[in-house]
């Protein structure tokens, strides 16, 4: 199924209605990972609106990304607790092995790093989540080593 | 309305209910410091300057959201208040640099006037530079985003107002920047540079770039645009006697504070134009020559006077004023002896002109363009409004906006289509059996208004036997429409009223463009749809005064105000006028003159600011007329492709040179100021006319300026009786304006039809003149394009016009592309039985397979030697709408 094609069937049940941009772009994002320039413009097309008003609302909301996830999805919690333990330099550690800023992909898709708010385990803090998986307690060289394991697992 | 008492700032002030406290305070002249409020936007609250102290009320109530209540006691000044602007001001001010003095903006800023109010002693708080991108690439104007405050007010009026959307808020918090969806150039994010975002910025983000050093101005002077027929008031900017910027007049009932490209930027550019015409040039040697006024004006009159009154022809102009229309016809008539006079409405609104002055008894606009806003339907066939009558569209975005239904007849899909209710794509040439099913679905299912039908018109019967041929299965098959959405279209139309009707070239331009224009009366006449606000049969008129040039006669058939040439008392009253006798047979039509000119019975034509081998049909034929003329006297501001052909040509003063008169689509009668003196030695076309007729003996030619013609015109002409300069300088009168004490008429047949009764004309389908076949399979329909106008004389003069749109484009739909192999971009061959031209494709779906689409501004893509001649019966316009084609890829060009 093309893309073109993909994006017309999870329009369809959005196409004309109004105050439906939120709830498109989620579907579309849902579908596809992420909301490529031509989804932007297919959408806007399916709610009789133009492009820009959709990408206003899609930049507003953190939520919404305009480039594909990677494969694995690091987040650092930088959260007051996380964030007096020491998370801004495991963010410049990974933001340096991984050559990109919070909130990018690498160039091979392998990884997207992101820094969120809370996480609500400060306990363990400073957290670091890979996928699903939480890391307590974090140092810059065991931040490392997971992302080493990552990147050897497929 | 009620009436609220409130104090502000302990002044009793009464107010209206609904207004906000912000606007009472204004109409009082109390200034209350804003930054985010714009008078044609809804309130926002955003800037929060606008705070006040309300007895009663907690906290400090921002006025501009808040509704003026009886009895409310209001402070708008208070220390407190000021206090809390200075600090609210100090945070917008922190990241907008100031240093106001290398600011285009400097002087005319509403941030500096607000920071001067409040009082700013200083700013404790660190300067940030925001580094936000600047953008000087796109045309007209420039965006630096680091001195922007983010009041939204460009976003807002692009979406409110101008239903563009063509930029937004972006990202969120300290990120968030006004832009476009990825950061594109605004001539890829539907951007119409119409300039309103320029004009409702505060600060210096949004700046013209050709005016951006040109400091302040020092007077400025209203005055009519010279573009299409909506009549935007527009206020010049002088510096030193020198244009400066041009802006939309704000306190008018036509434009009110907006205007499209064409007046906001495409003006200044034209008007000094190093190409504009500035001395007389004759033809020596099949050369033009310069001359002198007195060589050229005793050429042009020695050779008239040797011509017999039927070998000589006028061609007047609809973009010239009433006063020189009004002389131009008069010279003809009373001096060259012809009523072989006409001009470009032939190939605009004769069907209009002729139907409507048939069923209703006068053939204009019945309605107002400000009325379309109070419409609860409003029906649009046959005119691509927001790129043709681009403010007009305006008022149909307002009315959407209201709840009103919109739907649309177009066989292209045009920008208006995003915000229909219901768009219905018939075949092209099918109007009339389209219109006829949606009237027999109002008859049938009993939707119409019988008082009205009884009351006010007549014919109904005939006109009710007529609709037998017109069965939904019948139309849908004709016309290619769903039964359903035929069925739809009619119930919408007939139960949501008032219902205004919009028409223009679409209707007209066909062999059957009365027949068409008679359709649509029927349809408004059967729902009552007549004589009230926000109802209507509403022609939009394509030139800035072709309503006016047909008010003055410049017509074969009429004098001016519609008095028929063969009407014995209406030729005595002008004989006596103008003391001499005048030719009782009716002359020439435009299409007729170069039929005629082509058979060497037209031996002479008098032809002013029209380029007739661009604009009309058949463009090679016109152009072997024209060369087969022993004289050719052309007047214009610039050597127009007819020009060149010219024996004579006269330079004439653009229309910031003279004084007159415009009356716009809604027969609104509006002044036409005189700013700069005439570039070179060029001269208003109404002294031209003069002296020519004054050479050759005429009588009455002694104007010393136009106000004086209009009170010739206004003496001779009932419709525009009470008209004078004086009642002008207040502002436009709409005629019928038949007495000096009479207010003008915003709306036609409000009590009687102008004939008395309305009547209904039974009607039959006739198909196009030609129809697509093996050899030419395709269908040419023909516009115009918002950044250009017509044959592009003016518009093609301005360099972000033509950055915008430089060549003709043929619009293909992908399918027939597909077949003929053509990609985007390809150099075409478009050919009819009449000739052929190149254009570049653009592979769109607007155009419907079968249909291909050309505007006709460009010369290089002449559109109109494709076009066909075949005249509608009635009227004489030709079928500019409809021509069988077939297209080439071309391989060289």
């Amino acid at each position: 199924m093309s893309l073109h094609e993909q994006l017309a069937l999870v329009l369809a049940p959005y196409r004309g209605e109004k105050g439906a941009t939120i709830p498109a772009l989620q579907a579309v994002q849902k579908a596809l990972g992420y909301l490529p320039e031509e989804a932007i413009s297919e959408t806007a097309k399916s709610l009789c609106l133009s492009e820009n008003e959709i990408y206003g609302v899609a930049t507003f909301y953190a939520h919404f990304r305009f480039e594909k996830e990677g494969e694995h999805m690091v987040r650092i919690c930088s959260g007051t607790a996380c964030h007096v333990r020491g998370s801004p330099r495991i963010v410049e550690t990974l933001e340096e092995k991984l050559g990109i800023h919070s909130g990018e992909t690498t160039k091979d898709h392998k990884f997207s790093l992101e820094r969120i708010a809370c996480f609500g385990s400060c306990a363990l803090a400073p957290v670091m989540v890979v996928d699903k998986t939480i890391y307590g307690r974090m140092t810059t060289t065991k931040a490392r080593q997971i992302l080493d394991e990552y990147q050897d697992t497929k | 309305m009620d009436k609220i008492k409130i104090t502000i700032d302990n002044k009793p002030i009464t107010g209206r209910a609904g207004m906000t406290v912000l606007e009472a305070a204004k109409m009082a002249g109390i200034y209350i410091p804003t930054l985010c409020y714009h008078p044609a936007l809804t309130p926002f609250g955003a800037c929060r300057l606008c705070i006040t102290e309300i007895e009663g009320m907690r906290g400090f109530p921002t006025s501009c959201t808040t509704p003026v209540n009886d009895g409310m006691v209001i402070k708008t000044n208070t220390p407190q208040l000021q206090e809390l602007r200075r600090g609210i001001l100090e945070l917008t001010i922190t990241d907008h640099p100031y240093s106001c003095i290398t600011c285009p903006t400097n002087g005319r800023c509403e941030l500096q006037k607000v920071a001067a109010n409040i009082g700013m002693k200083e700013i404790t708080l660190p300067y940030i530079y925001k580094k936000r991108p600047t953008y000087r690439n796109d045309p007209f104007f420039d965006r630096d985003y680091n001195m922007c405050i983010l009041c939204g007010r460009c976003v807002r009026i692009c979406h409110e107002v101008r239903g563009a959307t063509a930029i937004t808020f972006t990202q969120r918090g300290i990120k968030t920047v006004i832009g476009t969806a990825f950061g594109r150039p605004l001539q890829e994010s539907g951007c119409q540079f119409c300039g309103a975002c320029v004009d409702a910025c505060p600060t210096g983000a949004l700046t013209e770039r050709a005016r951006e050093w040109a400091g302040l101005a020092d007077r400025d002077v209203v005055t009519t645009c010279p573009y299409c027929g909506v009549g935007c008031q527009l206020s010049l900017q002088l510096k030193k006697n020198r244009i400066i910027e041009v802006l939309p007049h704000e306190k008018n009932e036509v434009n009110r504070g907006q205007v499209c490209v064409k007046g906001r930027f495409g003006i200044t550019e034209f008007v000094y134009h190093p190409q504009r015409l500035t001395t007389p040039l004759i033809k020596r040697n099949g050369k033009l020559t310069e001359a002198s006024w007195d060589e050229a004006l005793n050429l042009v009159t020695s050779r008239l006077a040797n011509y017999h009154k039927d070998e000589v022809a006028i061609i007047a102009s609809a973009k010239c004023t009433n006063e020189e229309n009004y002389v131009t016809q008069k010279f003809g008539r009373a001096v060259l002896g012809t009523n072989n006079i006409d001009h470009c409405a032939r190939l605009c609104h004769s069907p209009t002109v002729a139907g409507l002055a048939r069923v209703f008894g006068s053939g204009a606009m019945t309605n107002s363009i400000h009325d379309i806003g109070e419409a609860a339907c409003i029906l649009i066939i046959g005119t691509n409004t927001s790129e043709s009558h681009p403010v007009t569209a305006l008022e149909v975005l307002k009315a959407v906006r209201r709840g009103a239904k919109l739907i649309i007849i177009n066989p292209r899909e045009i920008e208006l289509v995003r915000f229909a209710d219901l768009w219905l794509r018939p075949r092209l040439g099918t109007d009339v059996p389209l219109l006829m099913g949606m009237a027999r679905t109002i008859v049938d299912e009993n939707l119409m208004d019988q008082a009205f039908i009884t009351e006010r018109c007549e014919n109904f019967d005939a006109f009710k036997k007529s609709l037998q041929n017109f069965t939904l299965d019948t139309v849908t098959q004709i016309t290619g429409v769903p039964k359903d959405k035929i069925s739809e279209a009619a119930h919408i139309y007939a139960t949501n009223k008032p219902a205004s009707l919009l028409f223009a070239m679409g209707i007209t331009q066909h062999s059957h463009g009365t027949d068409n224009v008679l359709a649509i009366a029927n349809l408004a006449m059967l729902t009552g749809n007549i004589g009230s606000p926000g109802s209507g049969v509403n022609p939009l008129r394509g030139q800035n005064n072709v309503q006016g040039a047909c008010d003055m006669g410049s017509l074969p058939n009429v004098f001016p105000g519609y008095q028929q040439t063969t009407n014995e008392t209406v030729r005595q009253k002008f004989e006596a006028a103008w003391d001499v006798s005048l030719n009782p047979t009716q002359g020439l039509t435009l299409t007729e003159i170069f039929d005629a000119a082509h058979h060497k019975r037209i031996k002479a034509i008098h032809l002013i600011g029209e380029n007739p081998i661009l604009s009309d049909p058949d463009a090679n034929h016109v152009r072997k007329a024209l060369e087969t003329l022993e004289f050719l006297v052309v007047q214009d501001i610039f050597l127009s492709e007819t020009a060149r052909l010219a024996d004579v040509v006269l330079p004439s003063a653009s229309f910031v040179e003279r004084d007159g008169t415009f009356t716009n689509t809604e027969r609104r009668v509006q002044r036409v100021r005189k700013v700069i003196e005439p570039i070179g030695a060029s001269r208003p076309d109404w002294w031209i006319i003069c002296q020519i007729a004054r050479g050759m003996g005429g009588k009455g030619f002694d104007f010393e300026n136009p106000s004086q013609i209009m009170d010739e015109i206004a003496h001779l002409t009932p419709i525009y009786g009470g008209i004078n300069y004086r009642r002008l300088q207040k502002g436009g009168l709409q005629w019928p304006c038949p007495t000096p004490d009479h207010l003008g008429t915003p709306i036609l047949h409000t009590q009687l039809f102008t004939r008395g009764k309305g009547r209904f004309t039974p009607l039959q389908y006739r198909p196009s003149a030609e129809l697509p076949d093996k050899t030419y399979p395709l269908v040419l329909t023909t516009g115009r394009r918002l950044f250009h106008f017509h044959t592009g004389t003016m518009t093609r003069k301005v360099k972000g016009l033509n950055t915008l749109l430089n060549e003709g484009l043929v619009e293909i739909n992908p399918i027939d592309a597909d077949a003929l192999g053509i990609v985007d971009g390809d150099i075409l061959k478009v050919i009819s039985r009449r000739g052929e031209v190149p254009a570049k494709a653009r592979v769109t779906e607007w155009s419907p397979a079968g249909v291909v689409y050309m505007d006709f501004h460009f010369a290089e893509s002449s559109t109109n030697i494709l076009t066909n001649t075949a005249l509608d019966l009635v009227a004489k316009i030709p079928e500019l709408k409809a021509c069988a084609v077939r297209i080439e890829k071309s391989h060289h060009r």
